[in-house]
């Protein structure tokens, strides 16, 4: 049970959903189309949210707001800061100089300057060389004087021994003071072109996310909310506002992420498949433990290779404004009038014969007008229903990790296509208030922490080296606010480091549970 | 003889991707690293053995140490000066041309930045077709040349010369130096004249990577069947296609084993297979029968795209096929089996090759 009294805004590209939870029940729901300023369409759910419950904004125990105006901005290039692109790493790192593997359009938006240091680190945690304190200090006077607004700190090896960019960064904020600094190793994992790339594109946000936190948190004082504000992060967890201040890269991809965390918890199931049936494709993806399996590789954002992981999602092209062709075995094509279904499907008087039709003439839906599809062969409707029902049970199957009858989720307005019985699946469930999923997903989220090491043991040493890495992710979720008791391991990798001699292995730990004096949260309802 | 530009290297890097075998590195490092040295210092002049004056005297160039290394550690360039000089004074002349060593993974792409860096002509060929760990596995090896006066440089230009009858030693002595140099080193080795070029390497290497590249491209632009294309391009077999549904590691002798569970799917549905891998794929058996061992390249390729899928970059859930292709000829022989073949890798299985395999499949 999601405990207290939770209101859950997200503001995606198009629309702004928003929901409010009392104890885990959906109360009040709301979705507008977003607003150019973000805060007012926040303003406005949560007054739409206070009026339909009844509640006052002073009952209200946190707001988590979702969006992917950080997002939008990078990828349009809006609102970019200029960036300093410092690297702890001399003499190594200049066969790739920063921004390399970036699309021109990007790299050219925004103002740029690198500047490459001593101070990276070796494969042990070594110092490869000596941090310069008066290299670092004319560093801050050629930035002062390039006029550069933000900095992007990158040490070779960070991820596994910080102290030398920790180092770095206060030397720089001294004399280069009100810049803000992003420190690479805040953002993740080993890879440095990723992580240095992460670091840039959120230095240029820093700017945008310093003026967009305040209106938020403005907005909030003003409704006369005085609950806590957090912000969901791409894996589904989330930040305060100070924090989101600081990384707003961290809300990236949180809009996908909490579109399925969303459609999970309504269904009252931490592990399921969830198939989002739209006008073009059928999306499909796994929640596993009330998350969303992510990607195996990492993430292209606008083009640029960053360190963060996507729900991994498979799409059908299956959905509402499929074109049938009814001579096929196989009636549903792969093409689709897609957002013109309200003017070419046949049930709206349009001249083409759509997966639509088919199920308004097979009794799913009452939508436009059934006279003009009353003629369509029993045979047809059925072949395309089957079609529909094998290539999504196909793909749900594909996409399991174990043998076994999943159970399914249908979320999306195509969804009518799809039956409620499908071969191989445990069952399927069509929640309510799936329109505003995302918003469930952002007032669902819990704190988290991911600790990464690069450790040498034995077998018989294996146990004891993953219960330190476990402890050290649990400590650091606790110090990000998360109760101690619901604390559980969600992911461990662990992987063998090639050509370094045996008995060397990358361990990554990933912990969640809910906030501090919340109950501990398995969605049921 | 033709000049390489920006514009080869995807291609390349696809194409090395896949001859690495699941090792040799992330080519998209390499490429990104070629790309900047040829922007730099313009296109690199390609030629073919054949092309080789008598006395040319070609010398492979490759970084040696951990990819989790590279890929943090972004190499430097600039001591390859101080490499080549180091060469040259132990063995008493320049290199005329440069040469990839092996044509698996980042490998295939770094001799290309160091030839434009170092205004050098590259040599279309390489010393195992493939990616194998260790410096004694390549085919000039196993034919008696050695592999010094041999050359590691960091990124401080500090440089160590080795010389020594064995190339195992080379190797092992090789592998510490690499560690004290922050397991990302610039090497160079195997020193060969026009000769043993024609005799013991693989010619069209590059081209075969190339070639293969935009195979895999062209497929995935017109919707076919990459995996196919490309089994059927190195006269291999997709011998099993399957989901990824487990990851196991042990150590055991020294050797630290993955072993990769697929869980068939379409044409392998029903059966379950197991990888077996080092740095590069070795052996993959299902229940009932060994399906390919090393030497013979195992790939594992990813379904949809028909792009490599590298050990480090296995997780669950990947959805792959897995093609096995035959080795050089020169790897099949007793002597060579002893060092690249199941055994010398502690798997207790004899050799077949694919193409025997497929053919007692097929009898």
């Amino acid at each position: 049970m999601t405990s207290g009294i939770r209101v859950g805004i997200d503001v995606g590209g198009t629309h702004t959903d928003a929901a409010l939870l009392d104890n885990g029940h959906v109360v009040a729901v709301h979705k507008d189309r977003t607003t150019e300023d973000v805060t007012s369409g926040i303003v406005a759910a949560l007054a739409t949210l206070l009026g339909q419950s009844g509640y006052s904004p002073t009952d209200l125990e946190a707001v988590m707001v979702g969006t992917t105006h950080f997002t939008n901005a990078f990828v349009e290039a809006r609102d970019l800061a200029s960036v300093a692109v410092v690297r702890l790493g001399y003499p190594a790192t200049t066969s790739v100089p920063p921004l390399s593997d970036w699309p021109e359009t990007l790299s050219a938006a925004i103002p740029w300057e690198w500047f490459l240091c001593r101070g990276g680190r070796e494969f042990d945690g070594r110092p490869s060389t000596a941090l310069d304190e008066a290299e670092l200090i004319g560093v801050a006077d050629r930035i002062r004087r390039a006029g550069l607004e933000t900095v992007a700190l990158t040490g070779v090896f960070a991820p596994l021994e910080p102290s030398s960019e920790r180092a770095a960064a206060a030397v720089l904020a001294a004399h280069l003071p009100g810049i803000p600094i992003t420190v690479s190793s805040d953002l993740g994992q080993l890879g440095f072109l990723a992580r240095e790339n992460a670091a840039v594109i959120n230095s240029s946000l820093r700017l945008l996310a310093r003026s967009t936190v305040a209106a938020i948190h403005s907005a909030m004082t003003e409704i006369g909310v005085q609950a806590p504000v957090y912000m969901s992060q791409n894996d589904g967890t989330l930040a305060d506002l100070a924090t989101t201040r600081r990384f707003p890269v961290s809300t990236f991809t949180s809009g996908p992420t909490n579109s399925l965390r969303g459609a999970a918890f309504l269904s009252g199931l931490s592990d399921c498949t969830v198939v989002d049936v739209g006008g073009t494709t059928a999306d499909i993806g796994v929640v596993a433990d009330g998350f969303p399996r992510e990607t195996s590789t990492t993430a292209e954002i606008g083009g640029v290779a960053t360190n963060f992981r996507l729900p991994d999602v498979v799409s059908l092209p299956i959905g509402g404004g499929s074109v049938v062709e009814p001579d096929s075995e196989r009636p549903i094509s792969r093409r689709s009038v897609g957002h013109r279904l309200l003017e070419r499907a046949l049930v709206f008087g349009g001249d083409t014969l759509t997966a639509t039709d088919l199920a308004v003439a097979g009794g799913r839906a009452r939508i436009g007008d059934p006279a003009r599809v009353r003629d369509l062969p029993a045979d047809l409707v059925s072949r395309g229903f089957r079609q529909i029902d094998d290539d999504v049970a196909a793909a749900v199957d594909r996409a399991q990790l174990r043998a076994g009858r999943p159970a399914v989720v249908l979320a999306g307005g195509g969804s009518i296509l799809v039956s409620d019985s499908l071969a191989g699946i445990g069952r399927v469930i069509r929640p309510d208030h799936l329109a505003v999923a995302n918003a469930i997903g952002a007032a669902t989220g819990e704190i988290g922490a991911t600790v990464e090491r690069l450790l040498e043991y034995t077998d018989s040493e294996r146990a004891s080296a993953m219960a330190a890495v476990t402890e050290a992710a649990r400590a650091q979720a606790r110090a990000l606010g998360a109760d101690q008791a619901g604390l559980r391991v969600v992911d461990i990798e662990e992987s063998v480091v090639p050509y370094l001699g045996g008995g060397r292995f990358r361990v990554r730990v990933r912990v969640v549970g809910p906030l501090e004096g919340k109950e501990a949260g398995v969605p049921t309802h | 003889m033709y000049q390489l530009t920006e514009h080869d290297l995807g291609d390349i890097a696809i194409g090395a991707a896949l001859l690495g075998t699941g090792g040799g590195g992330d080519p998209a490092l390499g490429r990104l690293i070629a790309r900047e040295a040829l922007r730099r210092h313009g296109p690199v002049t390609v030629v073919t053995p054949e092309e080789l004056a008598p006395d040319s005297l070609v010398l492979p160039v490759a970084t040696m140490g951990a990819p989790t290394a590279a890929n943090e550690k972004l190499p430097s360039l600039e001591p390859v000066e101080e490499l080549i000089r180091a060469f040259a004074d132990a063995a008493g002349r320049r290199p005329t041309h440069l040469m990839p060593i092996e044509i698996g993974g980042i490998a295939a792409l770094i001799p290309i930045a160091i030839a434009a860096q170092l205004g050098l002509p590259l040599v279309d060929a390489d010393m195992m077709g493939r990616a194998f760990p260790e410096l004694q596995m390549v085919i000039p090896s196993l034919a008696g040349v050695s592999a010094t006066p041999m050359v590691l440089a960091d990124e401080f230009a500090n440089t160590v010369v080795l010389r020594s009858d064995d190339n195992a030693h080379t190797e092992r002595l090789a592998r510490a130096v690499c560690v004290a140099m922050g397991a990302a080193a610039l090497i160079a080795l195997y020193p060969v004249d026009a000769e043993q070029v024609l005799a013991h390497t693989i010619a069209g290497s590059l081209s075969r990577a190339a070639d293969l590249g935009a195979l895999v491209r062209n497929a995935s632009r017109d919707h076919q069947d990459a995996a196919a294309a490309v089994a059927e391009r190195i006269e291999g077999t997709v011998v099993f296609e399957g989901k990824v549904i487990d990851l196991q590691r042990r150590t055991e002798g020294g050797f630290t084993f993955v072993r990769t569970l697929l869980e068939g799917t379409g044409p392998s549905l029903g059966r379950t297979a197991e990888i077996e891998s080092q740095n590069e794929h070795l052996l993959i058996r299902t229940a009932d029968a060994t399906l390919a061992t090393t030497p013979d390249l195992i790939i594992i390729v990813d379904a949809a795209s028909g792009l490599a899928v590298t050990t480090e970059a296995l997780r669950y859930g990947v959805r792959t096929r897995v093609i096995a292709a035959p080795c050089d000829p020169r790897y099949r022989t007793e002597g060579a089996l002893a060092v690249v073949g199941p055994r010398a890798f502690g798997y207790d299985e004899d050799f077949v090759s694919i193409v025997d395999r497929v053919k007692e499949r097929v009898a």
